[in-house]
């Protein structure tokens, strides 16, 4: 028989001593061997789609609760976004444009309890803040804002010497924070805060607290537009940001494009909302997927050393058959390839039912209830591709695995083996 | 035809090493029924087993139709033993996840036979060892004595031109005996080599001759 033809006749063999194998073994160790596959399988899936999900999702949270799909904002080096009101014409005219929010924001300071606290050594509670103001149907459209109110209501366009403040201001939501970070103490829904923009002062009613992923949200004040605007003495209706939501399928490098073409750039920045993120989230994302992979690295390594270890020790309790097979001309090459089809089929097995709970179950339960972390809203991040990729290094690792035990043992004397020496 | 020349096989070094086969010269023609006979530890096995092909003398030759087979590869010897001999064991050896078709059966598969083929052969040599009834049970559901023949049918299946047996009828009673050892009488008088280790005198007669051993040598 030729090198080809019997390397061909040993898988063939290798795979029927291997099935009857799988069928007539233990019942109780395949299945425990099968759920070590499908957990490796879902470390290594979950755990890296978690990670990178969490990111992901606090990027999306970004685009969905702040920035837009398209984020204009004043130079560095202005103070408004100039001649917003053509620009917001400009904007609105686009097709692919859903939404639009336009903002003025500017720095401030929150006092509260300056009515209580006014002994001589006692001084009001004050915290720094962004105070935004805003079209409240507007803002909604683009970020969600009424949704995220968590306390009292959401602002109306009738809304007078009413805030929303953001939960980052205040100290119930900040526990644990670093010193000079907490919020204001004693502030509820219905209280009244001092709210300070340099020399000006204006006293309000705390209409609602919002709490956003957005640590940026969280740490604003929003007024409806008209009346920051009057704070701020702001008469060309100038705006510092405007927020743009494309429709399902927009392009917003494409918006960003047609913004720049129609001289918008010349009076603000424009930025798609992966721009106005910067490089951290990507970075972050970069360190998470890298977790996850070591992570991910380590759950291959346990499966690996298990399948060596099973099978290692289903070799040496089957030694003597081994030496059996051997002795009555069953090739080396057959037996090993019988082993490893074994752990191909437990690998493949636990992958499967991996696989069915992923996208079964764990994946669209977890996008339809996403895991509630603070800064983001936790999806698993696990595109078919690259789960077949790791399907696949389970695959060639358990292999792996499965070969080297058996060739060890079946490259033990033949004679030897028979005689269970 | 089987020939050994001054077949020395020594196992141990130094102090340990302990010698099994003292110079053994021998010739087994073609469709002879051997019997190698002798005490516990008189090297009965170890020749069986340098005769076959499992292991390899310390010194000295064993010819297969005159061809040198000492010194081949591992893999080599392997696919000459299951081209051209059969081996049954005292204890049968079978799988004990195989049937016993497929115990029989598996040997013609690594002949490259095909499986409807392997399983027709294999069931034709279960009938002959009269298990027609048994195919499809497992070694655990088989006594000893079917076990046994079982292993005569995995052996013979292929048509070897030998076939080595290891005191196959130790580990059985003397009635299940003597129906084992009638099946190899079979087999004889069908003009099959056999190569018998055994040490029970009432089988002598089967045989067509004797070679009885003393210490690692031959005694006559």
């Amino acid at each position: 028989m030729g090198v080809i033809a019997m390397r061909l006749t040993s898988l063939r063999v290798g795979f029927f001593l291997a099935w009857r194998q799988i069928l007539r073994s233990g019942r109780g160790t395949s299945a425990l061997i099968i759920v070590i596959m499908t957990l490796t399988f879902l470390n290594l899936v979950v755990v890296n789609g978690i990670l990178v999900g969490l990111v992901q999702g606090s990027s999306q949270a970004y685009r969905t609760q702040y920035s837009g799909d398209v984020l204009i904002t004043n130079k560095s080096d202005e103070s408004f976004i100039g001649r917003s009101q053509s620009v917001l014409r400009t904007v609105s005219g686009f097709s692919e444009v859903s939404s639009v929010t336009a903002r003025y924001v500017s720095g401030g300071r929150i006092i509260a309890n300056y009515r209580t606290k006014v002994g001589i050594t006692e001084r009001p509670d004050i915290v720094a803040a962004e105070i935004a103001g805003i079209d409240p149907d507007d803002e909604d459209a683009v970020t969600g804002l009424a949704s995220r109110v968590v306390e009292g209501e959401y602002l109306d366009g009738t809304s007078e010497r009413e805030v929303l403040i953001g939960s980052q201001l205040l100290a119930r939501y900040t526990e644990g924070s670093v010193p000079g970070e907490e919020g204001l103490p004693d502030v509820e829904v219905g209280d009244r805060v001092r709210v300070a923009i340099g020399d000006k002062t204006i006293e309000v009613l705390v209409h609602g607290v919002v709490k956003s992923k957005i640590q940026a949200v969280n740490r604003r004040v929003f007024f409806i537009d008209r009346e920051l605007r009057n704070l701020l003495g702001r008469t060309d209706l100038n705006v510092n940001e405007i927020a743009i939501r494309l429709h399902e399928g927009g392009d917003p490098y494409h918006v960003v494009d047609s913004l720049t073409a129609a001289g918008v750039a010349e009076l603000g920045d424009i930025q798609t909302w992966r721009e106005a993120q910067g490089d951290f989230f990507e970075d972050i994302e970069t360190t998470f997927r890298l977790l996850g992979d070591v992570i991910g690295t380590i759950a291959l390594v346990v499966a690996a050393l298990t399948v060596f270890i099973v099978v290692l020790i289903n070799a040496i309790t089957r030694k003597r058959y081994i030496g059996i097979m051997k002795g009555i001309g069953i090739c080396g090459n057959a037996i090993t390839a019988s082993y490893v089809y074994q752990s191909l089929f437990f690998a493949l097995v636990g992958s499967g039912i991996g696989l069915s709970l992923l996208y079964g179950f764990i994946k669209p339960y977890i996008d339809a209830n996403p895991i509630d972390f603070p800064f983001s809203d936790g999806i698993i991040v696990a595109p078919v591709p690259e789960v077949l990729g790791r399907v696949v290094a389970l695959l060639v690792i358990t292999m792996l695995a499965g070969y080297l035990p058996a060739r060890i043992i079946v490259s033990r004397n033949t004679l030897k083996t028979i005689l269970g020496r | 035809m089987i020939e050994a020349e001054k077949i020395v096989k020594t196992y141990g070094t130094g102090a340990a090493a302990f010698t099994a086969l003292k110079g053994i010269d021998l010739r087994i023609r073609d469709g002879e029924f051997v019997g190698i006979m002798g005490r516990s530890g008189s090297g009965k096995s170890t020749l069986l087993y340098q005769l076959s092909l499992l292991d390899f003398p310390t010194s000295g030759r064993v010819l297969m139709d005159g061809t040198d087979m000492t010194g081949l590869g591992v893999e080599t010897c392997t696919q000459y033993r299951i081209a051209n001999f059969g081996y049954v064991f005292q204890d049968y050896a079978l799988l004990p996840d195989l049937t016993a078709l497929e115990n029989v059966a598996l040997p013609l598969l690594m002949l490259n036979r095909t499986r409807q083929e392997a399983y027709r052969l294999a069931g034709e040599a279960l009938s002959n060892v009269g298990l027609q009834e048994k195919l499809r049970n497992r070694p655990n559901m088989l006594s000893g004595g079917e076990q046994q023949r079982v292993s005569i049918a995995r052996a013979t299946a292929a048509c070897p031109k030998v076939i080595f047996a290891d005191e196959p009828t130790a580990s059985l009673d003397s009635e299940t005996a003597e129906r084992v050892m009638k099946v190899f009488k079979g087999l004889h008088g069908r003009g099959q080599t056999i190569v018998m280790v055994t040490h029970e005198e009432e089988f002598l007669h089967l045989f067509d001759r004797i070679i009885r051993l003393q210490d690692g040598s031959i005694a006559e």
